[in-house]
């Protein structure tokens, strides 16, 4: 067997998984809050004023990465679900328990910031149009899945349960992405393409990114710090919690 | 720019600031609780450890 492969088994188990994640957890804080500093600086005293929205587009800085985060979230989210149900490894689910409260956060901000952005814009908070609802419908998604796990006692059951939910509505990943082409939407099209680059100024694009990039150390560093608790809550009758020196206080 | 125009934001003061309000707002908050939450399974947990250790003597 190679080496990569022992090393990931390794740390599939929660014991040799939960000191890991601790020294990960700093790391990632330090990394979110400098980009979210610069990012903020640069959000309002960089970036140049919009010359048709004038100062009201700098919403644009925590929408669109909240609404990035919101569904790559749900990705990782659906990768722990299906690797869970493949080899049945314990940290699998927890790691998706831990994703959820900060993935419907995400999609909370955006439907929020979208609504503050929607009204001087469009002149209202809320339309019923294809990218506003499958959004909202990934909030569902995120609020059901977080719902179903609390109601079932037994943490194996309610990780299946829980990742069945999850990888069904993968489904709608897609459909908010190309939302904004299959159908006439009120929502823009996307501003920044992988094919064809972006169409925005680049100093917007360049604060757009590293605020997204401060958003996903800070999702990183919150699902690791949550991981930990889980892991400890699910593990309390163990030898090796109990041999935690923060257990022996 | 003077300090009123900033807060103004050219007259979109109440949606730029709710957004970013907000989400500042729930970017804290979450921490927070997350915090709370390790601090109480860590006393439960030293607690049922001393209850049983009690049990033995």
């Amino acid at each position: 067997m190679n080496s990569r492969l022992i090393n990931w088994f390794k740390f599939s188990s929660p014991a040799s998984f939960y000191p890991l994640a601790g020294k990960m957890v700093p790391v990632f804080t330090l990394i979110a809050v400098m980009l979210i500093g610069v990012g903020l600086y640069m959000s309002f005293f960089v970036a140049p004023t919009d010359y048709k929205q004038g100062e009201g587009y700098r919403i644009i800085f925590v929408h669109v990465p909240a609404a990035w985060l919101s569904m790559f979230i749900y990705l990782v989210m659906a990768f722990w679900a299906a690797l869970g149900l493949v080899f049945n490894t314990r940290l699998s689910g927890m790691m998706a328990s831990s994703l959820a409260p900060t993935g419907a956060m995400f999609t909370f901000i955006a439907l929020w910031t979208g609504a503050f952005w929607g009204k001087p814009m469009w002149g209202t908070w809320w339309v019923w149009d294809a990218r506003l609802t499958s959004e909202l419908i990934l909030l569902f998604l995120y609020l059901g899945f977080i719902a179903l796990q609390g109601a079932i006692d037994d943490s194996r059951r309610s990780d299946r349960a829980g990742a069945l939910l999850i990888l069904v509505g993968v489904v709608n990943i897609p459909i908010i992405h190309y939302s904004v082409k299959w159908w006439n939407t009120l929502h823009q099209g996307a501003s920044v393409s992988v094919t064809q680059g972006s169409s925005m100024s680049s100093i917007m694009l360049w604060t757009m990114l590293i605020m997204a990039l401060g958003f996903w150390a800070y999702a990183i560093a919150v699902a690791l710090s949550r991981v930990r608790s889980i892991i400890l809550e699910r593990e309390r009758d163990t030898t090796w919690v109990s041999e935690l020196a923060e257990v022996r206080r | 720019m003077s300090v009123a125009e900033f807060f103004d934001m050219g007259g979109y003061a109440l949606y730029v600031w709710s957004s970013f309000g907000v989400t500042a707002v729930l970017m804290v908050i979450e921490p927070l609780l997350l915090r709370k939450r390790r601090q109480s399974v860590l006393q439960r947990i030293s607690r049922i450890i001393r209850m049983n250790s009690e049990e033995k003597l």
